[in-house]
């Protein structure tokens, strides 16, 4: 059950790009246990590390750069978290300490999975997100950006930014909410619907398995 | 009022508007180790047993050994951990498992329309982005993550937020030797990657009817690759007739009362969508792709594009990169592009009626020197069948290596994978960096095309074999 979401002030990662898929934010062998921790050090291991394996890093590549230690905020581009659903690619972020995604837009899987982890995946216009991304390169220690999540807020390049984000979303990260506990409070009615269901559509439930 | 497929399935399973989204009936949760071990065993860390386990599959797909021979019981050893925890939690759930030596065993979105778990007019589940390869029966399929699969295993239900309905209108008819898989590349290349986001894309008109329904999956499938959220297709004969006698198909009557429903699953007429797009069939070429996205998309005949803004490349750098790491140049010729790879399989092309195509090419002719060319069928059923078909003889004798089923090379999970540098032509759906192994290079393509470059040993249509 994830955390309630707290507003923040944090060094903010540039990845300005366009269709960032999960495989480049976790690739496949990088996800070797059947467990929601330890992938941190596997997170864009393909673009992070000139040999993967050997975890040698490529200092040109923004994690590598000390300028960003510490960062908790993900700037991106269109489509971000497109290709496979794998939560991994959410765990591995979260487990670096990435609390806020603002990208111009999100792929559906990637953004129910940041909801349900916890993370912010603010949406936010090409231009706001080129002008800050300018912005933040200047001095990422320096310029670090205020979240505010309640107002829908990015404090960044001395001005006020609105993200979209839908309201049911906002407050359910306010919250930490578990979802399967607020849905089973509706136990009573989904049992009634499903009576009535088994009765109307039989050939969906008649599964007696060989 | 009239309504829209997607429409009529939502409406059926709505069990009340609630905060965060529509509360829906979930009819079926298919899991596979590589997402789906994980969600069990969190669920019964919480606590939580499964509220309908007789609705629920498990299979072993992503990293299960897939070369000939492999041990029954463990699998590859990079997936030994996924393999073992699912068997564990499926067992402990009480849901049916298809195991890695299980006759049914195969890719999760091939088995369940081969036994019939899919049906129209269902709600399906998976934590596999490729779900909606099953919404070509008419079945409202969609892919989570498995935090989301937690929920629907618990509750048989999932908050949704009511996605937009995109209608794709397809005209004309499909020339001879363009297939599903090239119609395709065709959308996405020309309305991009993001062309579906995030809606319901019901593909209809008469190209698409005319498609058997394994191309109808293919079709399907790479909506995914397109953003959708899920894609559609209406239930029809064919369909009925590929569902009926399948293992976990209603029987008799059941059948026959079923169909009647499924009869009424299409898009009224007047139906109001949110969006369309019409093409013309008999305007797309056999596909393959340039770049390090399902949209860098051309005709064999084409060249590398040069960087254009627009649907494509945000910028010039992007598209640099792209290029780059693919080593190609702006207007050399796809055409005659030397491969080193060329594999057949995946969720996307690895059914009967594909291996029976690339075999038909393939019968009488040799892979090219140089070249590693692998077929995996999708199901182990489909690989019974091609080989009792003599399909499997025809690929063996070119010099295909015959795998056991999985999702195998379609993506580099830490086993095997293809050299860097390597040049893969792949009837798989992602040609992301990496994807079938460190540095390598995918062009995906029909498993013709795939099968006719093979025997080039480069890019090639099947047009410029001889005979």
């Amino acid at each position: 059950m994830p955390e309630p979401f707290h507003n923040l002030t944090a060094v903010a990662l540039v990845l300005l790009r366009d269709n960032i898929d999960t495989d480049a934010i976790i690739p496949s062998r990088e996800i070797r246990s059947v467990t929601k921790v330890g992938l941190a050090a596997g997170l864009f291991a393909n673009w992070r590390y000139l040999k993967p394996e050997e975890r040698v890093p490529d200092p040109t590549f923004v994690l590598n750069d000390p300028a960003y230690h510490g960062a908790q905020i993900l700037i991106a581009g269109e489509n971000f978290g497109c290709g496979s659903s794998r939560e991994q690619a959410v765990w591995a972020l979260h487990e670096y300490g990435v609390r806020t995604v603002l990208a111009s837009s999100f792929n559906a899987i990637f953004y129910r999975n940041c909801l349900r982890n916890g993370i912010l995946p603010g949406q936010l216009e090409r231009v706001a997100l080129e002008q800050i991304a300018r912005w933040v390169t200047r001095d990422p220690q320096g310029n670090r950006i205020e979240i505010d999540l309640s107002r829908r807020t990015v404090l960044a390049a001395d001005r006020q930014w609105t993200f979209q984000i839908e309201q049911d979303a906002r407050d359910g990260l306010l919250e930490g909410m578990d979802e399967i506990e607020r849905t089973l409070k509706f136990s009573e009615q989904i049992t009634a619907f499903r009576n009535a269901d088994v009765v109307l559509r039989p050939w969906v439930y008649g599964l007696d398995l060989p | 009022m009239p309504d829209t497929l997607f429409e009529k399935i939502w409406n059926e399973h709505l069990i009340a508007e609630v905060g965060g989204g529509d509360l829906l009936l979930v009819d079926r949760v298919l899991l596979h180790e590589r997402t789906g071990g994980v969600a069990l065993q969190s669920l019964r860390a919480r606590g939580h047993a499964l509220a309908a386990p007789a609705q629920v599959f498990a299979t072993m797909d992503h990293v299960v050994d897939t070369r000939p021979g492999r041990s029954a019981r463990i699998g590859a050893s990079f997936g030994a951990p996924f393999i073992e925890v699912t068997r564990r939690e499926a067992l402990a759930a009480g849901i049916r498992l298809f195991d890695v030596d299980d006759a049914q065993q195969g890719i999760v979105h091939v088995i369940s329309p081969e036994l019939g778990i899919v049906l129209p007019g269902l709600t399906l589940v998976c934590p596999d982005s490729h779900t909606g390869t099953q919404g070509a029966f008419g079945a409202l399929a969609w892919g989570i993550g498995s935090t989301e699969a937690e929920h629907a295993l618990a509750t048989q239900t999932l908050r949704v937020k009511k996605p937009s309905v995109l209608r794709v209108q397809i005209d004309g008819v499909l020339s001879v030797a363009v297939t599903a898989k090239d119609l395709a590349l065709h959308l996405i290349a020309t309305h991009g990657a993001a062309g579906g986001k995030g809606a319901v894309v019901e593909f209809a008109g008469p190209a698409v009817r005319a498609l058997d329904i394994e191309a109808r999956m293919t079709l399907c499938n790479m909506a995914t690759e397109f953003s959708a959220f899920a894609a559609i297709i209406a239930p029809d004969e064919r369909t009925f007739a590929y569902l009926r006698g399948r293992p976990l198909a209603p029987t008799g009557a059941a059948f026959e009362r079923a169909v009647e429903h499924w009869r009424s699953l299409r898009s009224d007429a007047g139906a109001r969508f949110d969006g369309e797009i019409r093409l013309d069939a008999s305007a797309v070429r056999p596909m393959v792709t340039w770049g390090t996205n399902p949209q860098d998309a051309v005709p064999i005949e084409a060249v590398v594009p040069p960087f254009a803004a627009g649907i494509g490349h945000e910028s010039a750098a992007a598209y640099e990169r792209a290029i780059r790491y693919m080593g190609l140049q702006p207007g050399e010729p796809m055409r005659g592009l030397p491969v080193d790879g060329a594999f057949i399989g995946a969720c996307t092309n690895s059914r009967l009626s594909d291996l029976r195509r690339a075999a038909g090419i393939l019968e009488g002719r040799k892979v090219a020197a140089g070249v590693r060319a692998i077929c995996v069928p999708g199901s182990s059923e489909v690989k019974r069948r091609a080989e009792a078909d003599g399909l499997a003889d025809i690929f063996i004798r070119a010099g295909f290596e015959w795998r056991e089923s999985g999702c195998s090379m379609c993506f580099f999970a830490g086993g095997e994978h293809f050299a860097p540098g390597q040049r893969i032509i792949s009837s798989t759906n992602r040609n992301f960096e990496g994807r079938q192994g460190p540095q390598t290079r995918t062009h995906l393509a029909s498993p013709e095309t795939v099968a006719a470059s093979a025997i080039s040993g480069h890019i090639a249509g099947v047009d410029e074999l001889g005979s």
